[in-house]
């Protein structure tokens, strides 16, 4: 293999340049990037970037003397993949031969329709987007937060804590039923309401309103909420429009096995617009986790090396976390398998809570509040050969 | 500085002691009964190590995804860049001792911050 070429330069991107590297990888490697950014870690964009308390440097995910002897072409963007030639096509005219290919695009944020063009409203996802709403939420005001999911939430606590009036508002009964379940969606998201900020559930937002800049936000039930700044945190789709007619089967994002493998040979892909095979699961499963993004390129880029004549390894349980009003929330494996949930330390009351998750007895899940240590047993256990 | 950190007996193999000192060191006991000491504090957030994963001679952050090396500190991804220190350990009597490192320590932003006395 002469030429590997990883499209997307965030962390899945950059994590599978350097599997490349330490998997004695040598030949050209080539990194392309939409974004004019060097990689960047995203967690921060919505907590201490957004809050100011870290910078730009402190988001760099490179550090100072790495060398990983890539060809970095940024602010590009693949607009297809021709699978005859073997080739990339650029946004700025460039074409990039490879023998092996890494598919590494990522997710949009999604947006709301007729939002376009007015003033007053954010998606955060992006540096960039990080870097315009941190400058909005400077002038503070009244923010509503339309999504109750992670993004939402942890946009609404440092919004909260810099000063705003906030106000979630979140179509489902329970935010973070999916990923959590009502029970335990409900004890996080409990964490609004102790710190002052309104949670407005099963309402759906109509529209918004203003004329250059946003006044309000329409709800389905006839409300109108007056709003200096929205936010719509209402979740990511899978850029992979570019590889349509590509050869590469697409089904929600990149189809993959439990290798990362896609229908090309020679074509891996990790990080949010992949679709993996989870054996564990039986079925595939778009994870969105920063975990994900970083440890399974290492899976894939072996993939893509040996030709794809290697064993997957049975993954780990996906795991996320996410910081809210001072609190450290994590979770780690499969609310949805479970038939029960037990508070094991702690008390719900108290959003200090080590929760776990059971099927049949058996644990399958694990949710701490400020439980580090508990949580990390837990998980330890979830991991465990079955 | 040498300081007597707990009794061999009282840290089973795969766990760890938090040594309270400024700032904290941890004592960890590995699954293969070898015994190493680094600061416990992640270079990227503040989060206890002894708290992690441990995992042969590598310990996860509990918070995050990095891991460390307790043979020589260093990090292998991020979100964590730099690596902690390591402390010389040795056992005598059955007694745990660590000799402290005089290196600089590498904190994360916001507990830096707390010991130069600014906000957290």
């Amino acid at each position: 293999m002469r030429t590997v070429a990883v499209v997307g330069a965030s962390l899945a991107g950059l994590s599978a340049a350097r599997s490349l590297r330490k998997q004695g990888y040598d030949g050209r490697l080539v990194v392309i990037g939409d974004e004019t950014h060097r990689p960047y870690d995203r967690p921060p964009l919505s907590k201490e970037f957004l809050s100011g308390a870290l910078g730009e440097t402190d988001l760099a995910l490179e550090t100072e003397d790495e060398d990983l002897g890539a060809q970095w072409m940024l602010g590009a963007r693949a607009v297809g993949l021709d699978r005859a030639e073997r080739a990339l096509a650029l946004t700025d005219g460039r074409r990039v031969r490879a023998d092996g290919i890494v598919l590494a695009t990522g997710a949009a944020a999604r947006t709301l329709p007729g939002s376009e063009g007015l003033a007053g409203v954010h998606t955060l996802r992006t540096l960039d987007d990080a870097r315009a709403l941190r400058d909005e939420l400077a002038g503070g005001g009244r923010l509503v937060v339309i999504g109750g999911g992670f993004i939402g939430a942890e946009v609404a606590s440092t919004a909260r804590a810099l000063g705003l009036d906030v106000t979630v508002v979140e179509a489902a009964p329970t935010p973070l039923a999916g990923p959590l379940g009502r029970a335990m969606g409900a004890v996080v998201s409990g964490l609004h309401t102790d710190h002052g900020v309104r949670l407005l559930c099963g309402v759906g937002v109509k529209g918004l309103s203003g004329e250059r800049r946003v006044d309000a936000v329409l709800l389905e039930d006839g409300r109108s909420l007056p709003a200096d700044l929205v936010v719509v945190g209402v979740g990511a789709s899978p850029c992979v429009d570019w590889l349509q007619g590509s050869g590469v089967t697409l089904d929600n994002g990149v189809k993959c096995g439990a290798d990362g493998r896609t229908s090309l040979a020679g074509v891996v892909a990790v990080g949010d617009c992949a679709n993996w095979y989870d054996p564990r699961a039986g079925a595939h499963r778009r994870v969105e986790h920063w975990t994900g993004a970083r440890e399974r390129p290492d899976a894939a880029v072996a993939t893509l090396l040996a030709g794809g004549a290697v064993e997957p390894g049975v993954p780990r349980p996906p795991y996320f976390w996410s910081d809210q009003y001072g609190v450290k929330i994590q979770f780690a494996g499969h609310a949805a398998e479970a038939d029960s949930v037990t508070v094991e330390a702690g008390a719900a009351d108290d959003r200090d809570v080590l929760a776990v998750y059971r099927r049949a007895g058996h644990a399958v899940a694990v949710l701490g509040m400020n439980q580090p240590r508990l949580f990390t047993r837990w998980r330890k256990q979830l991991g465990a050969p079955l | 500085m040498m300081i007597p950190a707990c009794r061999l007996a009282d840290l089973p193999r795969g766990e760890a002691f938090r040594l309270d000192v400024d700032p904290p060191v941890s004592v960890f006991h590995t699954d293969d009964g070898e015994v190493f000491a680094i600061d416990d504090t992640c270079t990227h957030q503040d989060a206890s190590l002894a708290d992690g994963w441990l995992e042969g001679c590598e310990v996860e952050c509990p918070l995050h995804a990095s891991t460390f090396d307790l043979r020589t500190g260093a990090v292998d991804s991020p979100p964590a860049k730099l690596p902690v220190r390591t402390h010389e350990v040795f056992v005598e009597d059955g007694m745990v001792y660590v000799r402290l490192s005089t290196a600089a320590p590498n904190l994360p932003p916001c507990v830096s911050a707390r010991l130069a006395g600014g906000p957290a």
